[in-house]
């Protein structure tokens, strides 16, 4: 039985239930969300069918300008911070054995599936006064008395570090994997230290690869909605959480969906310039 | 010298992933209800907390539910798509594969805030089961891509040698296919599982008024302060993660899941 095309539509079946589906609670949905943004508010929550642009031009408000800016610049930050601790580490992972790469796997999976809310309680107790890090660093001498290391911006940091860095592992993992192993060998024969050889074999050999992951990982970090409340201060809010803010707390649904779009069409850009380097990587 | 570099960058990133775990697991095992590590004392009783306190325990029960039932639905998705992507030359039918990886790869809140709006308009906001359709949507891509995985990995003389001895697709799908392609199955189930245990935004923003799941119950605890509960319901979340992954690890090919080929098919 090859592969052909189907020839009735009794051949298209398989594809009823899945078209369905994701058309009625994906695409739907989203139709939905993208036509609320255009509707009139209505005082007490509601809102009308309208066609008007006043959601989008509230979102060009300094305040929310900043709040953008600040989303974009934090997960920048992160996406840099998490590609520079996983490259390494992803190279070095595939020199293990492979029984221990599978060990170190389970792990980073473990990790990944771990819930935001879970993620900000385990690092809120690690900087709290009571049971966290500074109790360490009082014993040791550096510090008179535990401190509570958060709110704060370094928190926050912190916690998505911890939250994406499994994922960057995970993306860059194929690609690394995949890597002809002689490259490095060369380099190491022809008497370059395991450092240079890194960083003048492997760093430039995926360098398409390194691209496209800040890329992922930045749109991961966009994405993250409760680690910011719970490990920072109001000033360190991102796009996700007010977007769910004005959602639910302040039921100005067509504002919320507004700032979804723009989320969205920023997300899409990104997406459509990793494309484009994965393209210009299998030309090369 | 290189060798003990690399010995203490794996410890580096190993402590930092498990730090915070290793502290909310010595909290979780305090036997006052206080925030302290070391634990002062040695108690399991918030571990039984989660099974005898009624509020926990529905919040458990929820979640489990949800992520039992919503996994089901979104591999029901995931294998006629991939089957038929993979039987059948369609090129248009790509943009259903696309759909499927879409809700993934956007924000999190893009997605909660369009079933949202879509629920509030068809009138069934805060239906415990819009909950089910929000996640299976939501984690569909991972039965998907392991499934697309698990497909590409067929030998196509089998299913060729199965019809040329008279066997229709429906014979060929549930004697040849289903065997072969069970361990992604099961995998992208266990993927789907686990992630919808975990996930927060899809169920808070849909049925977060009505039903409490555990992500959302440790969320509400923590905003009216401390309960040592969440610390034992974090290490049962992070220990049932390590053990349903180490299951498919075992009996599945993880690098080979993750997208590193083995070095024979490629």
């Amino acid at each position: 039985m090859k592969r052909e095309p189907p020839q009735s539509i009794a051949d298209y079946g398989p594809l009823f239930f899945p078209a369905g589906m994701l058309l009625i609670f994906f695409v739907v949905p989203f139709g939905t969300m993208i036509a609320v943004s255009f509707f009139q508010r209505q005082e007490g929550g509601f809102y009308t069918p309208a066609f008007v642009f006043t959601n989008y031009e509230r979102f060009l408000s300094a305040f929310f300008g900043g709040v953008l800016g600040f989303s974009l610049i934090l997960a920048v930050t992160v996406a840099i911070c998490c590609v520079v601790l996983a490259l390494p580490f992803t190279y070095l992972l595939s020199t293990l054995s492979r029984r221990l790469q599978v060990i170190w796997l389970v792990g980073l999976l473990s990790v990944l599936s771990l819930s935001e809310v879970i993620i900000g309680f385990a690092w809120s107790t690690l900087l709290s006064r009571t049971a966290g890090l500074s109790n360490l660093l009082v014993k040791v001498g550096l510090l008179d008395q535990p401190v509570a290391l958060f709110p704060s911006f370094g928190a926050v940091l912190t916690g998505m570090v911890y939250q994406a860095l499994p994922y960057t592992v995970l993306v860059l993992y194929p690609a690394i994997v995949r890597l002809d192993p002689t490259l490095m060998e060369a380099a190491r024969t022809l008497g370059s230290s395991p450092i240079r050889a890194f960083f003048n074999v492997l760093v430039p050999a995926l360098r398409n690869t390194i691209m496209a992951t800040l890329i992922m990982v930045f749109i991961f970090a966009l994405g993250s909605y409760l680690l910011p409340q719970i490990l920072g201060r109001p000033q360190h809010w991102t796009l996700s959480v007010l977007i769910t803010d004005q959602a639910i707390y302040q039921s100005n649904m067509p504002f919320a969906a507004a700032m979804a779009v723009f989320l969205v069409l920023v997300t899409l850009g990104l997406v459509a310039l990793t494309l484009l380097i994965g393209r210009k990587g299998e030309k090369a | 010298m290189m060798q003990w570099l690399k010995r203490f960058y794996f410890l580096v990133i190993g402590l930092f992933l498990s730090l915070p775990l290793i502290i909310v697991a010595g909290v979780s095992v305090n036997a006052k209800q206080t925030l302290a590590f070391p634990p002062q004392g040695f108690s399991l009783s918030w571990y039984g907390e989660i099974f005898t306190n009624p509020e926990w325990r529905s919040a458990l029960l929820a979640s489990v539910i949800l992520a039992t039932t919503s996994a089901a639905l979104a591999v029901l998705i995931a294998l006629p798509l991939s089957w038929f992507l993979w039987r059948r030359i369609a090129p248009w039918a790509n943009i259903f594969q696309v759909l499927g990886i879409a809700p993934f790869t956007l924000p999190p809140v893009i997605t909660a805030l369009g079933l949202l709006t879509f629920w509030a308009t068809t009138g069934f906001y805060g239906q415990p089961w819009t909950a089910v359709i929000g996640h299976a949507i939501f984690f569909v891509t991972l039965p998907l891509v392991t499934l697309s995985l698990g497909f590409s990995a067929i030998d196509r003389s089998f299913v060729e040698a199965a019809a040329t001895m008279g066997a229709n697709d429906r014979t060929i799908f549930r004697t040849v296919v289903l065997p072969l392609i069970l361990p992604y199955l099961v995998s992208g189930y266990a993927f789907a599982f686990v992630l919808s245990l975990n996930e927060y935004i899809v169920a808070y923003m849909t049925v977060g008024f009505t039903l409490e799941t555990l992500p959302i119950k440790i969320f509400n605890a923590l905003r009216y302060g401390y309960t040592p509960t969440m610390a034992s319901v974090t290490i049962l979340f992070v220990f049932t993660a390590a053990v349903i992954f180490s299951l498919v690890a075992k009996f599945g090919d993880l690098p080979k899941l993750l997208g590193a080929m083995a070095s024979d098919d490629k």
